[in-house]
């Protein structure tokens, strides 16, 4: 059995028949092919799933696609607007808050709905909101201070 | 990979109309979903039906009203701890909330879903027992209410039958109150490896009322009552928390598992629980 889950993804609507059991992170990876979002641990611990339901962040390994219908999803594509990359996009490359990248959509993500709540982090604030996702390469370090660009750069991406 | 079986899904309109899909077998409530689809994944629930209920702003709330504190199913984790009145009637919602699983979690897993989920080491189950909530239930011959204490039947296993939802809980709230919530959990957003919480009601430096939760350590109904029997009409001092931390301790039924073996759970709770009433009886007034 299907059912008809309609949603705006990144200003896109989309529209598709789906089982009422299919997760939202693999309709956005499987249906739509946005593979920006990564289907990490599958047991919400990881947050490498992050993606944004209305304004708000959400692991979407653990929610229905059914769920977000008539909602409106923002994924890590969503970011960048008119070519020009999010703050917290260009903080990870100005202070190498990747290495391996697996996590990285999960905590763009984060990091966005964080600065946009608190856009003068300090250090713990930025640990407490990351809280929830895992890194195993760089050590938190990185990320940390790749966040802190992006508020001390706030708008001035090129 | 990890996905749930086959399963038929509504969303809910109304109370009324979520009442008249769950008066079918084997249907669930769906609201954050963080305890259930996890739980589907990997088959320990199986329902047929899910009814997806947070559509339903109606039990969204958390105000103060007359001498209660009323806290609807749906409030988010996050709500309750952004919630200025709730800290201020009850600082135990607020030390608790800041450890539940994590900031995004806590942004989509909802106060009636804790409950009902009834998981032997939730951490909102224990303050709730601290504070002698009351839970309101709605079904299809009206509202009915349970004491909090009463509600849990034993592991993921609650009072609320088939075509009933719980809507919200009332928290009484007294002059001469402080409360506080304490965890030991192995991570950030991992379940307790114990956790106690305490409520205390004072007239000067003597006990009124005490509430004591506990989770994570076999405590029936997650509360420590001969603890709070002993400390009922003693003075609010460093002896009292310390003899009720030792009964508290005494009392419970931890088990050894991967979180760590049965004496050091109750060492945990004797500690926590002390602590927890210390902090609970600096806060009265405050």
């Amino acid at each position: 059995m299907t059912i008809r889950v309609a949603m705006t993804v990144n200003g896109t609507e989309y529209a598709r028949d789906v089982e009422p059991r299919l997760l939202l992170i693999h309709f956005i990876r499987d249906e739509l092919g946005l593979t920006g979002s990564h289907w990490g641990c599958d047991t919400s611990n990881c947050g490498s799933c992050v993606v944004w339901l209305d304004a708000k962040p959400v692991k979407s390994c653990t929610l229905l696609a059914a769920m977000a219908d008539g909602h409106a999803v923002r994924t890590v594509e969503g970011l960048e607007q008119d070519g020009r990359l999010d703050p917290v996009q260009q903080g990870f490359v100005e202070c190498h808050g990747l290495q391996c990248g697996f996590c990285t959509p999960g905590m763009l993500m984060t990091a966005r709905w964080l600065l946009d709540r608190n856009p003068d982090p300090d250090e713990a604030e930025i640990r407490e909101a990351i809280s929830g996702q895992i890194c195993r390469c760089t050590g938190y370090e990185n990320i940390v201070r790749s966040i802190r660009w992006a508020a001390e750069h706030a708008g001035q991406t090129p | 990979m990890q996905v749930p079986a086959h399963v038929e899904y509504e969303r809910a309109t109304s109370v009324a109309h979520a009442l008249s899909l769950l008066s079918r077998p084997e249907t669930r409530v769906v609201a954050g979903g963080h305890s259930l689809i996890p739980m589907m994944k990997l088959r320990l629930a199986q329902p047929e039906l899910l009814v997806d209920i947070n559509g339903l702003a109606e039990l969204a709330f958390i105000v103060l009203d007359g001498g209660q504190l009323r806290i609807g199913a749906l409030a988010r984790h996050a709500d309750l701890l952004d919630s200025a009145v709730a800290g201020e009637c009850f600082a135990i919602f607020h030390d608790a909330e800041r450890v539940v699983a994590d900031p995004i979690v806590r942004l989509w897993g909802t106060v009636g879903g804790s409950l009902c989920q009834a998981d032997p080491s939730e951490d909102l189950s224990a303050a709730f027992a601290a504070t002698r909530a009351t839970a309101v239930i709605r079904g299809p011959d009206g509202e009915r209410t349970v004491p909090v204490r009463e509600f849990h039947l034993g592991p993921y296993e609650t009072v609320i039958g088939r075509g009933e939802l719980l809507a919200e809980v009332r928290v009484p709230v007294r002059p001469g109150m402080g409360s506080a919530y304490q965890k030991v959990a192995r991570r950030v957003g991992d379940w307790s490896v114990a956790a106690a919480g305490a409520v205390l009601t004072l007239d000067g430096g003597k006990i009124l009322q005490a509430g004591i939760g506990l989770t994570a350590v076999g405590a029936e109904h997650f509360v420590a009552a001969e603890a709070e029997d002993y400390l009922r009409g003693r003075a609010a001092d460093e002896d009292s928390f310390q003899a009720a931390g030792k009964i508290a301790a005494g009392h419970c039924q931890p088990v050894a598992d991967q979180r760590g073996p049965e004496d050091f759970k109750r060492h945990l709770v004797a500690e926590l629980t002390t602590r927890a009433l210390r902090r609970a009886a600096a806060r009265v007034g405050s």
